[in-house]
């Protein structure tokens, strides 16, 4: 009897478990509060004026507008640099990641380790740590390493200040986005590459591969289109939230809007200017961004159902 | 001659094919490394090294003046340094035990547990991971402040408990862990309580410590609650004191400070990586989005 009420009880569980809701609710209440809410509250606010002072005013689709006709800094600075920032760091990054960790994958593990440590290491120095770094090694005048470095061995006479450049400051937000791009994904590719069932590439072997290329594109690649996928969502969501280093390397607005990103836009409207509103609309335009990449990648990499 | 076998991954000895791939990654491994271990040495310089031109790399007569100067700067800045560490410690640990424990129990729900809506709250959260925080300051700031939230301890703590990434990892390390398993648990009597702490917890330890990597990255140099939401200096966290002293100690002799404060920042992360980097690549063998 006791055992046959058990069983039942077994039987329940694998179809309706209550129990689910209690482990889940405490994570999902501050997931809807402080990830969730703000991202409708963007939306919602896009649609309006607000100056945090008044109740914000429905103006339609004027934000929008405004940013695509008359906002000149937006389309001569913010948008031009966001998409080359994007493009090197965002997509190039992601390939350097998969270059380096197919090449660490074929080391024998102790080299493999360390030097996945090291360029690992970037994405360990968040924020602060990082601006520093940089400050420290683009200073300005002839004590600063790069400029000395650069003086010794003759590709330029003078010391140039960098950070107020705005021929160089974007170079250098690029530089850094790269140098911090091996992060989370690039892990998770270096794991799926050191987990690709290695009798997959005897048979294609067999199957008429006949080099370390073909083996790449033919084998290594879509027997881990999971990990791809995780790692391009992983890449771009890094690139745009380091894409704030700029403001802090040179101030906000940048000199001359040289390496305005869209991240420094929308600090720029919302906490400078206060007009919420609008910077909510560029928030949209930059989750709209997001979301873009990562359909992409889900193209490229997504299991065909 | 023989035709293509096909290679293996992870090979077990060093063979003549890999110098090509070393020539490709060293310098872009030295590239990435060196301005860490520049500011490494930067932090132990005494005046006349900073000062030295040109610059040295090397630091020849190391001191810890730096980090003397440093806690002297926030002497006499009304706040000691110690009040700084102190809020910090108390926000990561707390940040770092809730979020462990929330999101190991939410992955547990959303991987072995049945219910109206699993399958919706693991694809809502799949789909914020593409979440990018700095998108959405704004309405964040103003949640806070309508929480009444602000100047506390809480408007540090509570946005940065929940971490998608975190609970998408959880939850594709506890799906591995056999079903049978828990069936038997439950054939024995045992509750969900007990299922979750004493089989899912110990088989997903991998994964708790990249889940804690990942959290405690977040919270360790997090300004964005000091800078909006705190106005009391005194509850303030440490990364925010490096990043004023960043501001506005210039010139050389504030580089040796900002360097040791930055060496500050950067230490504990490496030593949570170090640590636990095993089990990051365990977990992350596991990441794949389907």
């Amino acid at each position: 009897m006791s055992k046959h009420k058990t069983r039942s009880k077994v039987a329940r569980k694998s179809q309706v478990n209550k129990a689910g809701y209690v482990f889940l609710t405490p994570y999902m209440l501050l997931f809807a509060i402080f990830i969730l809410a703000p991202v409708v509250m963007a939306v919602i606010l896009s649609f309006t004026n607000f100056d945090t002072i008044q109740f914000p005013k429905f103006v339609g689709f004027m934000n929008y507008i405004n940013l695509l006709t008359s906002d000149e800094v937006f389309m001569q600075y913010v948008l031009p640099n966001t998409v080359k920032y994007a493009l090197i760091v965002g997509v190039g990054g992601y390939v350097l990641a998969f270059l380096l960790a197919w090449a660490l994958a074929n080391l024998t593990k102790w080299p493999r380790t360390i030097f996945a440590l090291i360029l690992y290491s970037p994405s360990m120095t968040s924020g602060v740590a990082m601006t520093v770094l940089w400050k420290i090694m683009f200073t300005g005048d002839q004590t600063g390493y790069i400029n000395s470095w650069l003086m010794e061995i003759g590709i330029i006479n003078e010391p140039i200040i960098w950070l107020t450049n705005t021929d160089y400051l974007l170079p250098i937000v690029i530089i850094i986005g790269l140098w911090s791009s091996m992060g989370v994904g690039f892990l998770s590719i270096l794991a799926g590459l050191l987990n690709v069932d290695e009798s997959l590439y005897e048979a294609a072997a067999i199957d008429g591969v006949k080099n370390r290329f073909q083996e790449m594109i033919y084998v290594t690649i879509p027997s881990m289109k999971p990990q791809m996928l995780f790692a391009a969502v992983m890449q771009i969501v890094n690139a745009f939230q380091n894409g704030s280093v700029s403001a802090m390397l040179a101030g906000n607005p940048t000199p001359g809007y040289s390496a305005q990103l869209i991240v420094n836009h929308i600090e720029d409207y919302g906490f400078i200017r206060y007009e919420m509103g609008y910077a909510a609309a560029v928030s949209v335009a930059l989750l709209l961004i997001v979301q873009i990449f990562s359909k992409v990648s889900a193209k490229l990499f997504g299991e065909k159902e | 001659m023989a035709a293509y076998k096909g290679h293996r991954m992870n090979p077990d000895k060093f063979e003549k094919g890999q110098i090509k791939l070393y020539l490709f990654v060293v310098p872009l491994v030295l590239l990435t490394g060196l301005p860490i271990i520049y500011i490494f040495f930067h932090a132990f310089k005494p005046m006349e090294e900073l000062f030295a031109f040109p610059p040295k790399f090397i630091t020849t007569h190391p001191t810890l003046d730096n980090f003397r100067l440093l806690f002297k700067a926030s002497r006499s800045a009304g706040i000691p340094l110690s009040k700084y560490v102190f809020n910090t410690l108390l926000i990561t640990i707390s940040v770092v035990v809730s979020s462990m424990a929330l999101s190991s129990a939410a992955a547990y729900a959303m991987s072995k547990l049945k219910f109206k809506g699993r399958e919706f709250s693991f694809k809502i959260n799949q789909l914020a991971i593409m979440f990018v925080p700095v998108a959405v300051m704004i309405p964040r700031y103003l949640v806070v402040e309508k929480l009444g939230l602000t100047d506390t301890y809480l408007s540090q703590i509570l946005p940065l408990i929940p971490l998608p990434v975190a609970v998408f990892l959880l939850k594709q390390f506890v799906d591995t862990v056999p079903d049978s398993l828990i069936e038997a648990a439950y054939m024995d009597g045992a509750s969900e309580m007990r299922v979750f702490v004493k089989i899912i917890i110990p088989m997903i330890k991998p994964a708790l410590a990249t889940a804690f990597v990942l959290v405690f990255q977040q919270v360790w140099g997090a300004l964005e609650a000091s800078n909006y939401y705190i106005n009391n200096e005194g509850l303030k966290s440490l990364a925010f004191y490096m990043n004023t002293l960043s501001n506005t100690s210039n010139g050389v002799a504030g580089q040796g400070i900002q360097a040791a404060a930055s060496l500050i920042l950067f230490i504990p992360n490496l030593i949570v990586f170090c640590v636990l980097q095993k089990n990051v690549m365990n977990t992350m063998a596991h990441s794949g989005i389907k």
